[in-house]
């Protein structure tokens, strides 16, 4: 019961974001006689200051934040994941130098440099991506670096190495799948940390460019 | 102590310099030419080499960076390409503001937290405990991006209260502050809940009640400073976050901080500004945290046995 409720509340939109081609809808439709109206019929939530229908934005807004947040969720954990299971695994100066950089990356505020990087990359969805992408994959990182120190000596990888398995086959085969059920519990955190980070974005006119609609713009 | 002070510093020398080299290539990840971002499609050549010689461009990349570096150490942070000004007074201009606006939103979001936070301990699986947790979890769910303005309708518009926007009378701070505030109590109130219900189990306070001490007395002398370190850390980690994360905030509230400067640089692709903004706002960030580890050692004589 306490799974089901935030469950179909996700799949509600998940099913509105992905399908809502089939809805014609017309986020970008400007009525200048309309402007700011309160709820009616035709609009459901009214309609904003260029007289769209604030509905219809809200919907195809969620195609977005739904899109940008599984794609930085998805660079983050790719890229942290082997970052950081192939400098545990490696140990010795490559391990040494790849903590150093993960410590500077959380030197910054999180946000900040997604700003930063955001600003200076230029405004877009796929610059947004990339900004939230660069500065999410370190917490992946981490916690991948962390599960393999754990298991790294552990007996089924001791018995492949004896077998002279190559380290690429040890990491893909015995140790990511191992350490995929934590990354997956931190990535589902990072997906509504995402969605945030990408409203915050384009609310500050970084994200997603007029007339496109997201949830932050 | 000694051999953990040392560690912890040099620790946050080193980031200090990474922080440096990040902010120093920013300029260089711009796609396509900087110089032509800058100044626009249409800019003169003639305009485009003065420019790219004023900002160094035009050298190999280890000497510009030799003198992005000898220049911070003089604390020479360029000039302004929109206002022409020198960096380090623009910054020391916002600075109080973002001072001021943190330290007002940290003391209402512990006045917030603590009361929480405590009461939920000590009332666990009660209505009043599950009352906290449901604000702080509303708290946390609301970007500021939506409170703010909600603030404003209320506090400005509907009730009249307080100003819309900027830095006017005394009161202008409140809604700002609340903003910021809220968001915060309600990570705090958490870990204060959470750390507090970890020394309540523990024997001393078995023995406080045993001597007949009153419950708030208990739990104010003898368990909140127990429970204190790893709120104090969290505490450490959220205004240097708030130093950083109120660009959000102050662009809400047109609040004339060194957030509201950067999303205004970024705006005029003043890219040294940016550049400064991002560098000065990440200084007090490790600063911040360093204090915190710090200060935690000095809390808790432990940590420095286990350091020696």
């Amino acid at each position: 019961m306490r799974l089901w409720l935030p469950l179909s509340i996700i799949a509600a939109w998940a099913f509105l974001a992905i399908l809502n081609p089939m809805f014609s809808l017309t986020p970008d439709a400007i009525d200048l006689t309309n402007i700011l109206s309160p709820p009616n019929l035709a609009h459901w939530l009214g309609q904003d200051e260029l007289g769209r229908p604030v509905a219809d934005r809200l919907i195809s807004g969620a195609q977005t934040s739904f899109f940008v947040s599984l794609c930085v969720v998805a660079l983050g954990v790719s890229l942290g994941g082997i970052l950081g299971v192939s400098s545990a695994y490696l140990s010795g100066w490559v391990d040494a130098v790849f903590v150093r950089i993960v410590d500077v990356m959380l030197a910054f505020p999180g946000l900040l440099l997604a700003i930063a990087l955001a600003g200076a990359l230029g405004p877009g969805i796929g610059n947004v991506i990339l900004a939230l992408g660069i500065v999410g994959w370190v917490g992946y990182a981490r916690l991948a670096r962390g599960q393999v120190l754990a298991l790294k000596h552990a007996d089924h990888v001791l018995a492949a190495q004896a077998i002279g398995a190559p380290p690429w086959r040890i990491i893909l085969r015995h140790l990511l799948p191992l350490i995929m059920a934590p990354l997956i519990v931190e990535a589902s955190f990072g997906v509504a940390g995402a969605i945030i980070a990408e409203a915050g974005l384009s609310f500050l006119g970084l994200g997603v460019q007029p007339p496109a609609a997201s949830w932050g713009a | 102590m000694t051999h953990f002070l040392v560690t912890r510093i040099l620790s946050a020398m080193l980031a200090l310099l990474g922080v440096i080299c990040l902010v120093f290539l920013l300029i260089h990840i711009i796609p396509g030419d900087p110089v032509e971002v800058m100044l626009g499609e249409s800019a003169q050549p003639t305009d485009k080499e003065t420019l790219r010689h004023a900002l160094g461009l035009d050298l190999p990349l280890h000497q510009q960076w030799w003198i992005y570096f000898n220049g911070l150490l003089h604390l020479d942070l360029g000039t302004s390409l929109f206002s022409g000004r020198a960096i380090l007074d623009l910054l020391i201009e916002r600075i109080p503001a973002t001072l001021y606006l943190s330290l007002v939103s940290l003391v209402v979001a512990i006045g917030l937290a603590l009361p929480l936070g405590l009461v939920a301990a000590v009332r666990q699986h009660t209505p009043l405990d599950y009352g906290a947790m449901g604000f702080a979890l509303f708290g946390m769910s609301i970007p500021n991006f939506w409170m703010g303005p909600l603030l404003i309708l209320v506090g400005a518009l509907w009730l009249g209260w307080f100003p819309v926007s900027g830095q006017e009378g005394w009161n202008s701070v409140v809604l700002p502050a609340l903003t910021l505030g809220t968001a915060m109590a309600a990570i705090l109130a958490r870990m204060i809940r959470s750390s507090v219900l970890e020394v309540l189990g523990e024997d001393f306070m078995r023995t406080a009640h045993a001597k007949g001490l009153s419950l708030t007395r208990a739990v104010l002398f003898h368990a909140l400073p127990n429970a204190l370190l790893p709120i104090l850390t969290l505490l450490g980690l959220q205004l240097g976050g708030l130093l950083g994360g109120a660009v959000i905030t102050e662009t809400v509230f047109a609040w004339p901080g060194l957030g509201l400067l950067m999303i205004e640089a970024i705006q005029q692709r003043d890219y040294p500004v940016v550049q400064a903004a991002v560098l000065c706002i990440s200084v007090t960030y490790i600063m911040v945290n360093l204090l915190t580890d710090l200060l935690y050692a000095w809390l808790d004589p432990r940590i420095q046995f286990t350091s020696d």
